[in-house]
């Protein structure tokens, strides 16, 4: 795909973030497609292209009064909008639709309107994970994460700092849920859920949305907002089985999207002022470094350890807060894009001086897919 | 009230050799007859080379202590919590998951690539799944 050929030119969450007990999963989409849209300064009726996840198009689209002439229902996990993003600005390229809106809404705390996550005893999942007693996210996405740590010399303290410096970022952003600082201490000290992890390491469990609309860069210039472009993407899949990834020592959806989308961008490490890596759980940051090639893998506990990624930092991560502390719905990559936006537009709570390329990397399921996108604000 | 249950696995066309070995004592592979590649989970054609000529063979049972996490909460239904989530690293080369038995579930007890043997646990007539155990000797 061409650079900074498409733009995003509205971008809003859903007015309230955290627990939101009036609203049903399917109007929480509407309330973050309504604030997008009065963000880009659009009626609905202006929308033709339309992406989400879990809800399929045509529940949304309808509940919306869209007509679109090009829908994107791809739904691997928490970075479908990454996904979601690539695919509309190819769609946008090759002129299948002039402006799309991406929504995600997740009711995760107070279930309303959503479906629990159901395996079936027939699938591969069912016949050969689910016996085992994996129960949700924090008995499954941490399973690799011993083996990461022997090989690559890794220690609890490291991973540990990772919550500890995203909630430094978290005391800066009003939105964000957990605020009150933390240290390397209280996160080991914190009650446990699935060894090596504790409380401190796994995601929050909100409610909330996103939406994000996008257009040809040539009409960006147009809408009220900054344009935020698109200068690279990447994407891939591995498996839906967490115990049947090629190696715990890294992920090999995360080895081709990240990559992919630094080609794509023509950029290198060094270029990056703004990163953000899907955080469901503390282990995710330090994949993200090695896989997207930022550093040897065996270099990236103390990186983090050392302060390079908190407030002040060389390598500002995850400036929201991330899942470990600003918001997680249950498909947080809609947040981490959000927060690209915002940096980019240079309107973020914890704003990155003069930032003006952002990477940001999304997980879906465990480890089974990843999506990358690379935003810039110059053309 | 009864407890609830452990999940169990419900078979396919293309597992049910799996599952038909594990009821008499066999833990049961797959080989590429054209590339030789040893694979799972089971599927009736090799995800190496695309060859549909593949043979299901007896695994030796054999393997080593990839990685796990001692589940806290939520338990699984059917789980006394702490409970051991394993990934083993078969001698053959597949990976599985399953649970460690006949042995602490601690990470002072847990030690990364120490060598197991299959065990069978019989969940009902149709159903036996394969667990692991400290190897003897």
């Amino acid at each position: 795909m061409r650079r900074n050929q498409v733009a995003v030119v509205g971008a809003a969450e859903t007015t309230e973030l955290g627990v939101i007990p009036n609203m049903s999963q399917l109007q929480l989409h509407a309330d973050a497609a309504l604030n997008a849209i009065a963000d880009a300064g659009l009626k609905l009726s202006d929308i033709d292209g339309f992406a989400t996840a879990v809800e399929t198009p045509p529940q949304v689209c309808h509940y919306l009064g869209i007509k679109p002439t090009w829908v994107d229902g791809t739904s691997v996990g928490g970075c479908s909008f990454m996904l979601h993003v690539r695919h509309a600005a190819a769609a946008i390229e090759t002129g299948l639709c002039k402006t799309v809106l991406i929504t995600h809404a997740e009711s995760g705390k107070s279930m309303i309107g959503k479906q629990p996550r159901y395996t079936p005893p027939d699938s591969l999942n069912g016949q050969f994970e689910a016996p085992f007693g994996v129960y949700g996210p924090p008995s499954m996405f941490p399973i690799p994460v011993l083996r990461f740590m022997k090989t690559h010399g890794i220690t609890h303290e490291q991973i540990a700092m990772v919550a500890v410096a995203q909630r430094e970022w978290a005391a800066k952003n009003p939105r964000a849920t957990m605020k009150e600082p933390i240290t390397v201490a209280d996160v080991l000290n914190s009650r446990m859920i699935a060894y090596p992890f504790r409380l401190l390491q796994c995601c929050l469990v909100t409610d909330g949305g996103g939406a994000l609309i996008l257009t040809s860069a040539d009409r960006a210039k147009d809408f009220p907002q900054k344009p935020v472009y698109i200068l690279g993407t990447g994407e891939s899949v591995e498996t839906p089985m967490v115990s049947q990834m090629e190696t715990f020592n890294s992920s090999r959806a995360f080895k081709v999207a990240g990559p992919l989308a630094f080609k794509e961008a023509g950029i290198t490490h060094g270029d990056v002022d703004h990163l953000m890596i899907y955080d469901a759980f503390a282990h995710l940051p330090l994949y993200g470094l090695g896989d997207l090639g930022f550093m040897p893998y065996e270099e990236t506990g103390q990186f983090i350890a050392d302060g390079n990624t908190r407030p002040g930092g060389k390598l500002p991560l995850n400036t929201n807060g991330g899942g470990l502390s600003y918001m997680h719905s249950g498909m947080y990559g809609m947040y981490a894009l959000q927060e690209s936006v915002r940096q980019m537009r240079g309107i973020a709570a914890a704003q990155v001086k003069d930032a003006k390329i952002s990477v940001c990397h999304g997980v879906g399921g465990m480890f089974a897919a990843s999506g990358t996108i690379i935003f810039t604000n110059e053309r | 009230m009864a407890e609830a249950a452990r999940a169990k696995p419900k078979p396919t066309p293309e597992t049910q050799h799996f599952w038909d070995g594990t009821q008499i004592g066999e833990l049961r592979l797959q080989r590429c007859d054209a590339c030789s590649h040893v694979y799972f989970p089971p599927r009736p054609f090799c995800p190496s080379c695309a060859s549909r000529k593949v043979s299901v063979f007896k695994a030796s049972g054999k393997g080593k202590l990839y990685s796990y996490v001692i589940n806290h909460r939520p338990a699984a239904p059917g789980f006394t919590p702490p409970y051991a989530i394993a990934v083993v690293e078969l001698d053959e080369g597949p990976r599985m998951m399953s649970n460690i038995i006949d042995c602490p579930q601690t990470p002072e007890a847990l030690e990364l690539d120490m060598k197991l043997e299959v065990a069978f646990e019989k969940l009902d007539d149709k159903i036996t799944l394969p667990l692991f155990r400290p190897a003897k000797g």
